[in-house]
Parts: structure tokens; C-alpha cells; sequence
């Protein structure tokens, strides 16, 4: 048992594998000797040198297209994003590229790479460094979607994503890069099964990231009117892990999905509907769902938590739905 | 350089052998046995086959969505790729890429690409996987010249200089993007000129003579084999055809398609090897006749392939997954 934070547990996985396997390297911008944007490869690379540790011009395409050309000839990459909202300069390579290899050539090429990508918000850097833009990774076929909220998680996963032949986008938080907690198990925590962060047996609340969190205080600010609410945390967010989500539901019959993204056209709406269309007959009421506002992230720090949602958020939306 | 009787002949074979499947594949697109689009090689064989005369097997190339050319120099079966222009499940993609996404992993072919200037990017990864595995391997990246005004040609050149990259950067100059002529794109005449920027040999040379690529590429090969970094070598060319089959390419003047049909690649290397006794009419004719069966082959193989299992359609996707099929 270590307590580290999640910051670091993602630096641990990363480097497990890469004190194992020499065929991991990690590039990006700022993450050499200046340890990354946010400190998450800090002393990477006085561990494992400039070969392994690369700093990148600013070129977000070449840096996910090198990943994929570098997945494609034997490497296993981790490409870091400074910021998840970059990605809209690199998306044909991820999206055309990376994200189709494998179907376009018949299954023939593998791409054992990691995407990191910072994301969210909640730290004042306004409209262009905090999104949440889960649902343009989940929508494409060919990538996996990862999105850890404790050290343990992020930790496990990493490893899972590391291992794994084919390109997986960890999303972390940049708010919960400080945020410690206890690790006990150094071993991978396969994709696509979600974890019960908390049972209860009125409501089930599925949470990701960061909104995990959330979810633990709205419940235990429900625990008090004497309301149990079981918090389940996908932590993968393709695969999905429906079996997870079907034995909660059966056990209470009502579900809030929360997700830090805006709500129109995210990921907590694709949750939503695969509830409805296939576990409709477990519910009693209504799906409810809880959201950023649809703006663009602003900047000052009232109007930010006024567009996120929050615990008091997610706690109106259960006892709206009993 | 210097070549021998067998490098001509070779380079004969490879050109013709591309000319030749290119045309059968402007015909059996003619009678609509093909779908989708199709963007043919022909008058710029002599750029492919010159470069890969100098590749091995396990150095890679990244290609374009005019990719055959590059595919068969690299060594592609035909069979494969005339199967999977016809999206048969024998083709190189089980029928899932087409024309614009043929690849073969076994010879460095990392993807013919349906994107202008994606190659580019990829290129540098399978560049500095072949450096930091300590291999000598090269990565060659195919693209035209309306592709160095994407941004990925600048990420790419840019990255791939800073690391010494053993990539070599292949501008098919064949004067057009699509209708767009090279002195409407941009403003310089020379693509090798934006080497400059990024502090790397730009060479020119004559893309239609097999034997002007094939020295420059030598050159550029072995400076990325021996750590020295990548090279952009322009070579300058032409397409007979439109853009896709079924562009008339009326945007191109006949004064300029007249006068690029008289430096027709494959007639000058005729020329030379009459000239020079390399191969008799005779002889010529025995390899063009072994290229014409082959073709055929290639042709009956599709035709009688079977089309893809639908439920193929959902595989693929990842390693370990397989969506849902659709039920009716």
C-alpha cells in the first residue's frame, strides 16, 4: 500500500512498463527535462534518458501521427496532449488515422498506443485548455476511452493501456493530478470493467473522472435524508461495461449519469440512451441527466463553477427522479 | 549509379508492370466492375519504381491516395490489390479499404492514404521507430506537391530534421492538385526549395527519368541510413489521367499534355535500352507478355473471389472486440 497522487500513479504506470519493455517511450511537449505541462512525467527522464523521454515541437498533428507510425512499425508509444482541447490539431491523425488503420488494411496493422490528454475544467484556464470532449473520442470506431478518477484507477489503467494493440485515449483530469490516494495493486485493471465506488441500493449514479468525486459527496449528503446511492464508476469509457451497469440498475431501478462534459451531445446522453433502449424494463423512473451548461468553459472562477455541475447538482437530481 | 543489365531490366519490369495494371484498372472501372474512386499512377512510374529500387523489404513507405504505383514498386502482389480494388474478401484488405487504403505490413507498406498529407506524419513515426530500434531501416513518405501546402508537411520536415530522422520525403511534383496547378498553389516553382527551411538537402530532378530519381534517391537513402537525417527530393512529373477516373482533366492545357506524353517515362527507358543494347524489341516483348499474364491473373483472381461475410463488416475494429452485427 502507497499513497501517491494521481499525477503520480499515472507517471508510475507508465513507468513500470517502461523499466520492463523497452519498446515504450513517451514524447510530447515539455514532458523531458522540464517533467510536462502539469509535472506528470517529471523525472522520467532523468530515469530513462532522451531517447525515451522525448520533447516534441509544438505540432500536435506529427505527435499523434508519429505514435501511429511508430505504433505501426513495432513501438508502443505514449503520446502526450498538453491539453485534451489540442486535439482539434491532430484530430485527422487520430480520427483517419490512427483510429482506422487497423479496419481500412483488413485487421492486418495494430496500433499499441496511448493518447494522454488532459481535460476539464476547474482550474480557471477558460474556453480552450478546460473541455471535456469524451463523446468526440467515444464516437469514433477503433478507439478505446479510458477515463480514471482515483490513483488506483489511473495507475491500473495505465498499465491496461500500455498493454493493450490498440490506441487507447487516457483522459485524465488536470484538476485531480494533486488529489492522493491510496494504491495497493501494481497490475492492470482491464479495460472495459467499471468499478462500485460506493453501494447503496436507491439510486445508482454513474460518474466519470472527476464527477466520480461529486457523485461520493452528493451521496453522502443523501445518506443524511436517509437516501442510498450507489455510485458506479465506468472508468472505462469504450468498452463500455454494460454488465456493471445492468446488475446496478436491477438492484435499484433508477440511474443519474453524470459527466463533466456539456450536456448536449455527450457521452453521458450515448449512457443514457443505451439504458433506455436496452435495460428500460429495470427502471422506474425516468433516466436524469446532469451536465456542464452548454457553453464554452468562462473564465472567471464564479462563472466556471456556475457552468460545471457540481455535488448539489447530482444531489437535486436524485431526489428529482424518486 | 551504376547500372547493369539486370537494374534496367528490373525497372522496366516494375514500371510496366504498373502502367500495365493501371490501365486494366482505368477499364474494368470503365465497365463498372469497380466502385468507389480511382486515382491512377500513369506518367509517374519511373518516381516509384527509381526510389524503391534502392529499398529493401523491411524499410517502409507511406503512400498516397494515388498509391498503386508505390505499392507495386514496394513489391505488392497484384493479385491482392486487383482483389481488393474489386472488394473481394481475397483482397489485401478483405474488401474493407479499397483503392485508397491498400497496405502490406510484410513489406513496409504502412498504407496507401485517403488523406493529402497524412503520410507525412506517419512517416516520421516509422522513422524514429527504425532509429530508436537501432535498425538501419529507412521510411520513404510518397506525396504530391499540392500536399506540401497541408500542415503536416511542415510538422513533419520540421520534427524529422530536429531528430535525424532516416525518412525520405518524396514530392511527386506532377503540377496539379486536383485542378489546381502548381503555379496557382504556390508561389515557389520548386518544391525542393522548402528544404531550406528545415536545414535538409532539397534536390530536383527529372521524375520521368528513372535513372535521374534513382541516383538522387541512392543519395538520400544512404544519408538516412548512415543517422545523417532525411532528404526532400522533388521529382518532377506528370499524370496522364485526371485526378480520379471520370475527371476529364480539362483544367490541363494540350500544348502541356502533349508535350509531357513525349517524355513518357517508360518510352524513354525503351529508348534507352535500344540504344544501348540492354534488351532486344524480342525481349521486351517476352516481359511485357509475362506482365500482360500476370495482369490477367490478377484479374481472374478478383473476379472469382468471393465477396466479403457481411458480419466481416463488424470485425477488425479493435484487437479484442466485435460489434454488433445488424439484425434484420
Amino acid at each position: 500500500m502507497k499513497k501517491m497522487t494521481y499525477g503520480e500513479a499515472i507517471r508510475e504506470g507508465m513507468s513500470i512498463r517502461m523499466r520492463e519493455d523497452k519498446d515504450v517511450l513517451v514524447f510530447g511537449e515539455d514532458v523531458g527535462a522540464f517533467g510536462g505541462c502539469f509535472g506528470v512525467t517529471a523525472g522520467m527522464f532523468q530515469e530513462f534518458g532522451e531517447e525515451r523521454v522525448r520533447d516534441t515541437p509544438i505540432s500536435e498533428g506529427v505527435i499523434i501521427g508519429c505514435a501511429v507510425g511508430a505504433a505501426a512499425t513495432g513501438l508502443k508509444p505514449i503520446a502526450e496532449l498538453m491539453f485534451i482541447d489540442f486535439l482539434t490539431v491532430g484530430m485527422d491523425q487520430l480520427v483517419n488515422q490512427a483510429a482506422k488503420m487497423r479496419y481500412m488494411f483488413g485487421g492486418h496493422i495494430s496500433l499499441p498506443m496511448v493518447v494522454r490528454l488532459p481535460a476539464g475544467g476547474g482550474v480557471s484556464a477558460a474556453a480552450q485548455h478546460s473541455q471535456s470532449l469524451e463523446a468526440w473520442l467515444t464516437h469514433v470506431p477503433g478507439l478505446k476511452v479510458v477515463y480514471p478518477s482515483t490513483p488506483q484507477d489511473a495507475l491500473g489503467l495505465m498499465l491496461s493501456a500500455i498493454d493493450d494493440k490498440d490506441p487507447v485515449m487516457f483522459i485524465e483530469h488536470k484538476a485531480m493530478y494533486a488529489q492522493k490516494g491510496e494504491v495497493k495493486d501494481f497490475v492492470p485493471i482491464p479495460l472495459g470493467v467499471g468499478e462500485i465506488k460506493r453501494k447503496g441500493s436507491d439510486v445508482t449514479i454513474i460518474a466519470t473522472g472527476k464527477m466520480v468525486h461529486e457523485a461520493l459527496a452528493a451521496a453522502a449528503e443523501l445518506e443524511k435524508d436517509g437516501i442510498s446511492c450507489e455510485v458506479l464508476d465506468p472508468r472505462t469509457l469504450y468498452p463500455l461495461d454494460k454488465e456493471l451497469i445492468r446488475t446496478s440498475l436491477e438492484k435499484t431501478h433508477r440511474v443519474v449519469i453524470v459527466s463533466e462534459e456539456n450536456k448536449r451531445g455527450g457521452y453521458g446522453g450515448e449512457i443514457s440512451a443505451m439504458i433506455s433502449e436496452e435495460y428500460f424494463d429495470l427502471l422506474d423512473a425516468p433516466i436524469a441527466r446532469v451536465g456542464a451548461l452548454n457553453t464554452p468553459i468562462p473564465f472567471a472562477v464564479c462563472l466556471e463553477q456556475y457552468v460545471l455541475p457540481n455535488a448539489k447538482d447530482v444531489v437535486n437530481a436524485v431526489k428529482g427522479i424518486l | 549509379m551504376k547500372v547493369n543489365e539486370t537494374i534496367i531490366r528490373d525497372m522496366y519490369l516494375s514500371m510496366k508492370k504498373i502502367r500495365a495494371f493501371e490501365t486494366t484498372a482505368m477499364n474494368v472501372f470503365a465497365e463498372g466492375k469497380i466502385p468507389g474512386f480511382v486515382h491512377l499512377y500513369i506518367g509517374e512510374e519511373a518516381v516509384a519504381t527509381g526510389v524503391c529500387s534502392h529499398l529493401r523489404d523491411d524499410d517502409y513507405i507511406t503512400s498516397t491516395h494515388r498509391g498503386h504505383g508505390h505499392i507495386i514498386a514496394k513489391g505488392g502482389d497484384l493479385k491482392y490489390m486487383m482483389a481488393e480494388l474489386f472488394g473481394k474478401s481475397t483482397g489485401y484488405c478483405k474488401g474493407k479499404g479499397g483503392s485508397m487504403h491498400i497496405a502490406d505490413a510484410s513489406k513496409g507498406i504502412l498504407g496507401a492514404n485517403g488523406i493529402v498529407g497524412a503520410g507525412h506524419n506517419i512517416s516520421v513515426g516509422a522513422g524514429l521507430s527504425a532509429k530508436y530500434r537501432g535498425t538501419d531501416q529507412v521510411c520513404v513518405c510518397f506525396f504530391g506537391d499540392a500536399s506540401t501546402n497541408q500542415g503536416t508537411f511542415h510538422e513533419s520536415l520540421n520534427l524529422a530534421s530536429i531528430w535525424k530522422l532516416p525518412v525520405i520525403f518524396v514530392c511527386e511534383n506532377n503540377n496539379y492538385g486536383i485542378s489546381m496547378s502548381q503555379e496557382r498553389h504556390q508561389a515557389i516553382r520548386n518544391v525542393a526549395d522548402r528544404g531550406a527551411a528545415y536545414g535538409i538537402p532539397g534536390i530536383t530532378v527529372d521524375g520521368n527519368d528513372v535513372f535521374a530519381v534513382a541516383e538522387a534517391a541512392e543519395e538520400a537513402v544512404k544519408r538516412a541510413r548512415s543517422g545523417l537525417g532525411p532528404t526532400l527530393l522533388e521529382c518532377k512529373t506528370y499524370r496522364h489521367r485526371g485526378h480520379f477516373e471520370g475527371d476529364p482533366g480539362s483544367y490541363k492545357p494540350a500544348e502541356e499534355q502533349a508535350e509531357w506524353l513525349e517524355k513518357d517515362p517508360i518510352n524513354r527507358l525503351v529508348s534507352y535500352m535500344k540504344e544501348n543494347d540492354v534488351l532486344t524489341e524480342e525481349g521486351i516483348r517476352e516481359l511485357d507478355a509475362a506482365i500482360d499474364s500476370e495482369i490477367e491473373a490478377a484479374v481472374k483472381f478478383a473476379l472469382e473471389s468471393p465477396d466479403p461475410e457481411l458480419f466481416r463488416a463488424v470485425e477488425d475494429i479493435y484487437d479484442n472486440i466485435t460489434e454488433e452485427v445488424r439484425v434484420r
